[in-house]
């Protein structure tokens, strides 16, 4: 039943949130609702860990590996993004009715979020990953300014666009299901007929769906939209958009891996995958926003975990779902320490701040253990996922695959420290006044909170983690050719 | 069982139905008005509707008949209620002076398009399976790019959007074609959540024509890494 109440209980926080009962009423129950979800999400995940599954509506409710483990993800990214908000809010949002909106939308978005990995019916998880856009268009634009404005229209725009196409793919698979002998639709059962759906209709399926949702995730080259949505939306969101959001299109695409004939589409991905991260990498280095930055860097992690998940063999799929993990909770780090410096500085411009450890210690270190971990210097967790995946890559044989990747996460890592380091050191432009400059009590928490599975994770991996992502990799591993009638 | 005399007449009426859907298509490229535009996505919902009653009475499946009732009610109704409640007269009554390509331009790509659609179609259709999979997924695919054709060439808010929905509906009618027995629960909901979507974008493009005083997006340019001059 928990499983069911995980996406419930932000859906019941955005009917309260538009209550009328004072200003302080809809960010606590967004708080209350997020964190009720992250304990029953993570005693889900625990539960799937030793059970391997959990199933409420068998073939449409239903929680394997790798869902517990995106719906972990989610749970946790949703409660540190909602804490953030109080402070968010309180800071920037005068007009108590615009709070209430704002909540509103948020438990919406955090619904559709948690609603993806739930549920087993490939359709319905496409509806859910199409509701993940349309409840954030709104927060994208809730500013209100010229910028992002245009960024929620180019944001809809293309998110509808892959959302169309990425429809017809789904009726395609389902059609692939029944020259295969029908059964029930659901990852599940299309799994079971795996080796006798013809290959042309899913390699259709997967095509489409991969131009469809890798919209949604941001490769290169569909992935204009990325950076400007996750630089105008407000600061939590833009945590769950780049923390969640695009990781949940991904896990969709993944989930067609298995069904797909063996060695069929491991260069695809790879090249797409080399792409993305490559391409992202160079971009981040002319960036003049730090927001941006970060966006950029997001689009390059996608590329990472696409590469090791087509690199193929036992190691790939496990690093790609470590590297999910580590980039989620990495990610949204980084862009609530950014939210933070926003909060303090009042400006996105990268070059018109400097010394933010003076100004603001607590931001400023946030920020430079952000950048740090996201680049992926040891002993963050982003360092741990980065090895195994090279390690992965060289078990393989796949030298050049793996030495572009090493590139590009270099190049990337000295793009991020580069700017980063501009901010964080020297002798500050301005002061801000003692009242901007303090962080309201809850964004500190809330970094604090999100920084604890960074460092953990970085040194110390718990046996359940393992456990699952193991078991998530095996429900996404390509088939093997032995089980091959 | 309807006799051979019926499939006929009920094929041959599919593909007339295709045929209308693919000019209409076609019409979404090139006109200027925005009205026009919303008249012309209404009656693709309709013909995207006529092809489900006709499949849903050819595949005998009750399913289809429910899914071009709630196209009928979602599209052909609600879409165009909400988008004119929601949007300023102003809006609605411009036309575009300025489109990226011009129209003969557009309609030669547009049949470019149509004909790729067709030949990428071909090695499916050549699967077997439904009678009118032959009609319904190479006109779906050619609406699919078509759509996305229109959505490039367009800079202003409201046919840009039409030639987003238009993709949709294009999915649809492949979709009606080569999977008429998808779970009506998610054909019903997939019709509901491009509803809340016209919503909010219409949401959407009324803040635009508040805040920044165009609906003109194609001029909406200024997110960029380049220095602002």
């Amino acid at each position: 039943m928990s499983v069911v109440l995980v996406p419930l209980l932000p859906l019941a926080a955005a009917l309260l949130s538009l209550l009328p009962l004072g200003r302080r009423f809809a960010p606590s129950v967004t708080v209350a609702a997020a964190a009720a979800a992250l304990a029953l999400g993570a005693g889900d995940a625990l539960r799937v860990a030793v059970a391997r599954r959990l199933i409420v509506i068998a073939g449409w409710v239903e929680l394997d590996g790798s869902g517990a483990l995106l719906l972990l993800l989610v749970t946790f990214v949703s409660a540190t993004a909602a804490l953030f908000s109080w402070g968010y809010v309180a800071r920037h949002e005068a007009d108590a009715r615009r709070v209430r909106l704002y909540c509103a939308h948020f438990n919406l978005f955090t619904f559709a979020l948690a609603l993806v990995p739930v549920l087993a019916e490939p359709a319905l998880v496409w509806i859910a990953v199409e509701l993940t856009a349309v409840f954030s268009v709104l927060l994208v634009a809730f500013d209100n300014t010229r910028g992002a404005l245009e960024a929620a229209w180019k944001y809809i725009a293309l998110m509808f666009m892959g959302a169309a196409i990425a429809l017809l793919g789904f009726f395609v698979l389902f059609w692939a299901q029944q020259m295969a002998g029908g059964g029930h639709y659901s990852w599940d059962g299309l799994r079971a007929v795996a080796p006798r759906l013809p290959p042309v209709l899913v390699m259709a399926a997967f095509l489409l769906i991969l131009v469809g949702f890798g919209t949604k995730v941001g490769f290169v080259p569909m992935h204009t939209w990325l950076p400007d949505a996750h630089s105008q939306a407000p600061s939590p969101v833009c945590a769950l958009l780049s923390g969640v959001k695009t990781t949940s299109a991904l896990y969709c695409i993944l989930r067609l891996v298995p069904l797909l004939p063996p060695a069929s589409v491991g260069a695809w991905m790879r090249g797409v995958g080399l792409i993305s991260a490559g391409v992202a990498a160079f971009l981040l280095l002319q960036v003049r926003d730090y927001k941006r930055l970060f966006a950029f860097s997001t689009v390059e992690h996608m590329g990472i975990i696409f590469v090791a998940a087509g690199l193929g063999g036992p190691r790939g799929m496990a690093g790609a779902m470590l590297q999910m993990v580590s980039h989620s909770v990495t990610k949204s780090f980084c862009f609530l320490a950014a939210g933070a410096a926003l909060l303090v500085l009042g400006t996105r411009e990268i070059a018109s701040v400097r010394g933010l450890l003076r100004t603001s210690p607590a931001t400023g270190a946030a920020l430079l253990l952000g950048a740090l971990a996201i680049g992926g210097a040891p002993p963050f967790a982003v360092f741990l996922s980065e090895f195994s995946i090279f390690r992965a890559g060289l078990e393989q044989g796949r030298y050049l695959v793996t030495a572009l990747l090493a590139i590009a996460i270099t190049v990337a890592f000295f793009g991020i420290l580069l700017h980063v380091n501009r901010m964080v050191f020297g002798v500050p432009l301005e002061t801000p006044s003692p009242a901007r400059a303090a962080l309201p009590a809850t964004c500190l928490l809330t970094l604090v909170l999100a920084a604890l599975p960074i460092l953990v994770l970085g040194v110390y991996q718990p046996a359940w983690l393992d456990a699952l992502s193991n078991l998530a990799a095996a429900t996404l591993a390509p088939l093997a050719p032995a089980s091959l009638p | 069982m309807p006799d051979a005399n019926a499939v006929q007449w009920l094929q041959s009426l599919n593909a007339l139905t295709g045929g209308l859907f693919l000019l209409v298509t076609f019409g979404l490229v090139s006109l200027r008005q925005i009205h026009g535009c919303l008249r012309l996505f209404v009656a693709q919902s309709i013909l995207l509707a006529t092809s489900a009653f006709l499949l849903g009475a050819l595949y005998h499946t009750w399913h289809l008949t429910v899914v071009g009732v709630v196209d009928l009610v979602t599209k052909v109704v609600i879409t165009p209620w909400v988008l004119r409640r929601l949007l300023h007269d102003e809006v609605q009554t411009r036309r575009e002076i300025t489109q990226v390509l011009n129209i003969p331009t557009a309609l030669l790509l547009a049949l470019a398009l149509a004909i790729t659609a067709y030949l990428l179609a071909s090695p499916l259709v050549a699967l077997g399976g439904g009678a009118a999979i032959g009609v319904n997924l190479p006109i779906g695919l050619a609406g699919l790019l078509i759509g996305g054709l229109t959505a490039a060439v367009r800079r202003e808010a409201v046919p840009l959007f039409l030639g987003l929905l238009a993709m949709e509906n294009s999915s649809f009618f492949a979709g009606i074609g080569v999977a008429p027995e998808m779970p009506l629960i998610a054909e019903v909901s997939i019709a509901f959540d491009v509803l809340i979507l016209v919503f909010v974008v219409g949401l959407l493009t009324r803040a635009m024509h508040e805040h920044i005083g165009t609906t003109e997006v194609g001029a909406l340019t200024a997110l960029t890494e380049e220095q602002a001059p």
